[in-house]
């Protein structure tokens, strides 16, 4: 198929089971159900489901951080699993919803920050290290004096989350994957962290997962959207087919019950 | 239409051992009989609070400085901490915390969590039975089936565990509630279903007055009448919310309602733009307006002096020098 060769990562039949109880024995609970997609250079694929739907169990297979209990995951043809972690990691990154959670709080941003180099297999200088870091801070508008000194604690969420953007920046990958990565920051900051997502796959040609329960948020930012209901994919295609021609009842639902801004719900009062 | 909240004045913080942070300035808030009053700002502007200084929940090292709340006509400040418990908090004014949808002891009965909740609240309480019969009265005017009083909360959906938490937080008549981010952790649908269920109390008359806290402006719009939008403190607008949307007054409450997505399809070929810069510290809050240094309208004026919240049109209160000639 066309599509799937210019695709550059492919997930293919993909099912991972949870068991729960002593020794595996429990219940099973199916998180992903069979799942396929696949992701093309310089898009944004939105992942959108409700708590427990699986995407974050779908973003973790594809980061190697989870085993798959069948089903392949493809970077650029190659089986993931065949591929060396490091080798693997500086092409495919993440961004996670709790940016406190992905820095240690006892170091100072530089030391975080700079630690991604050791993904490299060359030594790299402390100028060029400098250099590279200060490159990607500037990209997403924060000031390196102002932030680099100081520790987690002493930054906002929206700042956080834009220094994970920059730790991913400075590996400089093909595919980043982010995951409710604006839950914690606030609405004005919000946008301005989407904008550099849009701007990293339409300028800079990177592709992104993007996992969200907002549909707003999916609608504004991606190419294609994916709808994730209990482990299964039940929609996927172009933002506007789906925002004017839903399929599944899952999907009216979440378009329908969303609050807008321009419009109320009718109540009646039963 | 007869006050519910008149909160004057109030200013209150956290103290910090050496520093003290003043997270709420000076702000004025009344409700009406019947009102449904939405309060609205991003993280950190003091609008939980704000909340607690209104029902006088200055539990150490929140501090209340000045200011004045009344709630029902009973003076908050005028009681001890004792008093309070007695007989303001679930008799007159009642909060739902964020995390209040899992508020529920899975190992107690509903029931047993009314028992509780109700004898907590008097020196002689009613009897079991007085209890479960007002029990069965309010979850009746909710719309849960009084059945779920003998369930344990694994048992009830997630719609009806919102109603036992409603029906529960509302079981002594308290006149007045405050909902402080209630929907922020559920889903859309769910989400829904609750504002539905606030929306249903005042109607029911079953409370007089809701205030309801969110940072999410689409989510108040639903169902509040009236909006306040709070910033570093302050409070900067006062409006109908038909009016805070469609046509907002303080340059923040703009740069707010363009920050939200629409959901449309062109949405995705326009660029939104946020309000760059972050909020001030409030240990060392900017001189004059606490906005004008992410505000695109700023005057010379608007770093020396601090504007008042004044009426600027009829019914609409604002505070910015732009609308205070």
């Amino acid at each position: 198929m066309n599509m799937k060769e210019e695709a550059l990562l492919r997930v293919e039949n993909l099912t991972k089971i949870f068991r729960t109880g002593f020794l595996g024995k429990g219940e099973k609970i199916i998180a992903v159900n069979d799942v396929s997609f696949f992701l093309k250079k310089g898009e944004v694929l939105s992942l959108i489901g409700e708590s427990g739907s699986g995407k974050t169990t779908i973003a973790r297979l594809i980061l190697k951080l989870l085993k798959p209990t069948s089903g392949r995951i493809y970077y650029e043809d190659t089986d993931i699993w065949e591929m060396p972690d490091k080798a693997y990691w500086r092409k495919v990154q993440a961004i996670f919803q709790d940016p406190y959670a992905s820095f240690n709080s006892f170091y100072k941003v530089e030391r975080t920050l700079k630690n991604v180099f050791k993904l490299f297999p060359d030594k790299i200088s402390e100028g060029e290290k400098d250099k590279k870091v200060h490159e990607a801070l500037e990209k997403i508008g924060l000031n390196p004096k102002e932030v680099l000194g100081k520790h987690p604690f002493e930054l906002s969420g929206g700042q956080m989350q834009r220094l994970l953007l920059a730790r991913c920046l400075i590996i400089d990958p093909e595919v980043i994957i982010a995951d409710e990565p604006t839950s914690m920051v606030d609405a004005s900051m919000r946008v301005i962290l989407l904008n550099i997502f849009k701007e990293l796959s339409k300028k800079a040609g990177k592709s992104i997962i993007f996992i969200t329960h907002d549909i707003s948020q999916a609608f504004y930012i991606s190419d294609r959207v994916l709808v994730m209901y209990r482990g299964r994919i039940v929609e996927n295609g172009p933002v506007e087919q789906i925002l004017f021609s839903p399929q599944h009842p899952y999907t009216k639902r979440l378009i329908s019950d969303v609050p807008k801004l321009h419009e109320k719900f009718k109540f009646t009062l039963t | 239409m007869s006050l519910v909240l008149e909160a004057r004045h109030i200013e209150g913080g956290y103290d910090l051992g050496s520093s003290f942070l003043k997270a709420v300035d000076d702000c004025s808030l009344y409700a009406y009989e019947g009102e449904m009053l939405g309060v609205a700002g991003e993280s950190g502007c003091g609008k939980s609070t704000l909340a607690k200084l209104i029902m006088g929940l200055t539990k150490p090292p929140l501090r209340l400085v000045k200011g004045k709340s009344i709630i029902d006509d009973i003076d908050v400040y005028k009681l001890s901490w004792k008093e309070r418990k007695k007989i303001l908090w679930g008799k007159v004014v009642t909060m739902i915390p964020q995390a209040s949808m899992n508020a529920l002891n899975p190992t107690k009965k509903i029931k047993d969590v009314v028992f509780d909740v109700v004898r907590e609240k008097y020196s002689t309480p009613p009897s079991k039975s007085e209890i479960l019969d007002m029990a069965k009265k309010r979850f009746d005017e909710i719309g849960l089936d009084p059945v779920a009083l003998d369930m344990y909360p694994i048992e009830l959906s997630g719609g009806m565990k919102q109603r036992a938490i409603i029906a529960i937080s509302t079981l002594l008549n308290p006149s007045f509630l405050i909902a402080d981010e209630p929907t922020s952790a559920l889903d859309v649908s769910t989400q829904k279903l609750l504002l539905e269920l606030l929306y249903m109390l005042i109607k029911r008359n079953i409370v007089k007055t809701l205030i309801f806290i969110s940072h999410d402006i689409a989510t108040l719009r639903q169902i509040c009448d009236k909006m306040c939008i709070m910033y570093a403190g302050k409070i900067l607008e006062i409006s109908d919310t038909e009016d805070v949307i469609n046509r907002p007054l303080h340059p923040y409450t703009e740069r707010l309602m363009e920050s939200v997505i629409p959901l449309m399809p062109s949405v995705r070929k326009k660029t939104l733009k946020g309000i760059p810069g972050a909020p001030p510290n409030l240990l060392n809050p900017p001189s004059g307006c606490r906005f004008h240094p992410r505000c695109r309208y700023a005057m010379p004026l608007c770093k020396e002096k601090e504007p008042p919240l004044r009426e600027a049109k009829k019914g609409r209160f604002v505070s910015c020098w732009l609308h205070l000639g």
